[in-house]
């Protein structure tokens, strides 16, 4: 179906129920009981999920079959964003214009950039990359003032022209007429379930990408891509010219990264330099990587989980834990929450840092191969069941032995 | 007729010259050997010929076209396959996926940006491929990783992933360079069933004389950056000068 095979197309169905039902899923706890706080299930969190998710997705095609590390990739996310902004501003308010724009202008700055990256590879290529994104955020904050507003971020304002925009036109983004901030409250028992317009748009966008994604790993150019990263001396000898792959794939990903700013900008409509930041290249490299590079699942998980850790685990502070902690004799208590402080809250990079580590370390094929492993106590299944996801979590295992 | 023809071919590394003034026709369909001692520039004269190398100067003719200046690319795509000395494979893919990249190779050309076809429904390149397989053995094998089979199974897929092409031209660097003897018995059996089988013109470096004896129909012996001799087999074995240069003390080898 749709051109996929049985279990791509049962990952794509499972994907595809878990997102349009993540509201609910997400939302596990009452909302006036004390676990609520762990609830993930508002607008805002989910869109950064799907939109981080797709940041990752398309990362993963460069990083997970090319092998090419860039570090770089925030600039496109910042110029998707910056772009969308733009088209907001003169067109219409309306988001479809502001995301193709978006994803056609990181496409053409991941050309460019690519070409001239591409010329050299491993660490070489990593700094390049890093170079370029340092030097766009630098422009983005500073000399290109006029474009991006410097510091204080590209917004809307009620005087931008908005030449396709009617007098009656929404104010905010909006898809032919339903804001994008607009969302249907839905009480059942002391449960609180949010279902926005925002969400869905950018939930169906993710499959979409998500389907894109399993298409490509599933082509002769998927295999060609990941041939690359195997071996590019047989590549070359066996007629085949690396570079266009490595640049489809370069501005693949570009692409997918200019779509994620477009929507980041879809839903809050301003852009800022900070987008752009080295840290958030280096955010997706994580994401990627926990998740399972070279898996198709991978990037989504590894964006979901950093997303909610860095929106979840900052919120417990020191009056959360006293609040756990109280049914302790008073020493006790505040010796666990002295020990636990510096991992919550403020302290959040820290646990996800160690996360990393154990991952890293124990699970090179990232939560996807922890997944396996935990389903294969359950099932035994055979070890060679010609998965990619299992062949790619091998791969890595072989790779940090070497 | 020569199918390659290299004409004066020189190349100088900083203050070494390591080929010199190379002269060397391969006729269409035959085992061509070049052998030489350490450091007689055989694999620097290979790299010229498959475009890792551009010789500083003369010619380097393929089927009348210079493949001077080429990316090793286009050079495999005019028709010439190197066989390396440690087997160039795809180890982090299957045997099959190994067989099916070389197809798509010949058939689609030096990139082709077909990111939403399904391997699957290639019918013809899974046909080729597998037809290889069975033809070199490996069937199998198809779904190992091709990084964890035996040296042996490595060097035979990555001929079968050059056959698969249907290369005019063979080059083969020191195929059974650190391989038991069984191994290297069994190299020889394969490379004779290809020569007999195919229309294939095959150029050999190689320094076991044993393996250069059983295939060569023509031998050159280079020494010093420039080839002494050309000739059969049997002349070589008794030449004087090759003897001198070359086999002296180790004919019992041979």
């Amino acid at each position: 179906m749709l051109s996929l095979n049985k279990k791509d197309f049962g990952l794509l169905l499972v994907v595809a129920i878990l997102t349009l039902a993540a509201p609910i899923i997400l939302n596990p706890f009452p909302a006036n009981s004390g676990m609520a706080q762990f609830n993930a299930g508002y607008p805002d969190l989910m869109q950064r999920f799907v939109i981080f998710g797709i940041f990752a997705i398309g990362f993963n095609i460069l990083f997970g079959l090319t092998g090419y590390l860039s570090f770089g990739h925030a600039a496109f996310l910042g110029v998707g964003s910056y772009s969308a902004v733009w088209m907001m501003k003169l067109l219409s308010m309306n988001v479809i214009p502001a995301i193709l724009l978006s994803v056609i202008v990181a496409g053409l700055f991941s050309v460019v950039i690519g070409y001239i990256s591409l010329r050299r590879s491993g660490i070489y290529f990593s700094i390049l990359t890093l170079a370029f994104a340092q030097m766009s955020f630098n422009l983005a904050y500073s000399v290109l003032t006029p474009i991006t507003n410097g510091e204080t971020g590209l917004q809307i304002s009620l005087n931008d022209p908005r030449i396709l925009d009617g007098a009656n036109a929404p104010s905010y983004p909006n898809l032919f007429g339903a804001q994008m901030n607009s969302a249907a409250t839905v009480e059942f028992g002391s449960w609180i379930f949010t279902f926005s317009v925002g969400y869905y748009l950018c939930a169906v966008i993710m499959l979409a990408a998500f389907y894109i994604s399993i298409r490509v790993f599933r082509s002769p150019f998927g295999m060609m891509l990941r041939a690359v990263k195997s071996n590019q001396q047989r590549m070359n000898y066996t007629g085949l010219n690396t570079k266009p792959y490595t640049l489809a794939a370069f501005v693949i990903s570009g692409m997918y990264a200019g779509l994620a700013g477009g929507l980041l900008a879809s839903m809050d409509p301003l852009a800022g330099a900070e987008r752009m930041q080295w840290t958030a290249s280096g955010e997706v490299v994580l994401m990627t990587i926990l998740g399972g590079a070279g898996t198709l699942l991978g990037p989504v998980l590894g964006a979901g989980f950093i997303k909610y850790f860095e929106n979840i685990f900052s919120k417990i502070n020191d009056n959360v834990l006293h609040g756990w902690f109280s049914f302790m004799p008073d020493g006790f208590e505040n010796f666990l929450v002295t020990v636990i402080h510096p991992f919550v809250g403020k302290g959040w990079n820290l646990t996800l840092g160690l996360l990393f580590m154990l991952v890293v370390i124990f699970l090179p094929g990232g939560l996807v191969e922890g997944g396996q492993r935990f389903g294969r106590v359950f099932r035994r299944k055979d070890r060679n069941a010609g998965s990619v996801e299992a062949d790619a979590a091998k791969q890595r295992n072989q790779t940090a032995a070497e | 007729m020569a199918i390659l023809e290299v004409k004066n071919v020189g190349k100088r590394f900083g203050g070494l010259q390591a080929l010199s003034d190379v002269n060397l026709s391969i006729v269409e369909n035959t085992v061509h050997a070049i052998i030489g001692p350490n450091g007689a520039g055989k694999s620097t004269l290979l790299n010229c010929l498959v475009g890792k190398l551009i010789p500083d100067t003369g010619s380097v003719m393929f089927d009348g076209q210079s493949v001077l200046g080429r990316k090793p690319y286009e050079i495999n795509q005019m028709g010439i396959s190197r066989v390396f000395q440690t087997p160039e494979i795809f180890g982090d893919l299957s045997v099959q996926e190994n067989m099916l990249i070389p197809c798509f190779a010949k058939r689609d050309g030096a990139f082709r940006m077909n990111a939403f076809t399904s391997i699957t429904t290639q019918r013809d390149i899974l046909d080729k491929a597998e037809e290889m397989l069975v033809e070199m053995k490996l069937a199998d094998k198809r779904h190992m990783h091709a990084a964890s089979m035996s040296r042996g199974d490595k060097r035979r897929l990555e001929i079968a992933m050059c056959l698969s092409q249907n290369p005019r031209l063979l080059l083969l660097d020191e195929p059974t360079a650190g391989m038991a003897r069984a191994d290297t018995n069994n190299t020889i059996d394969l490379l004779k069933q290809i020569k007999d089988e195919r229309d294939i013109t095959i150029a050999i470096i190689e320094h076991d004389m044993h393996v250069v004896f059983s295939l060569a129909e023509r031998i050159t012996v280079l020494a010093q950056g420039t080839p002494l001799v050309e000739d059969t087999p049997d002349k070589i074995k008794g030449h004087p000068k090759v003897r001198e240069a070359y086999l002296g003390e180790s004919q019992d080898a041979a």
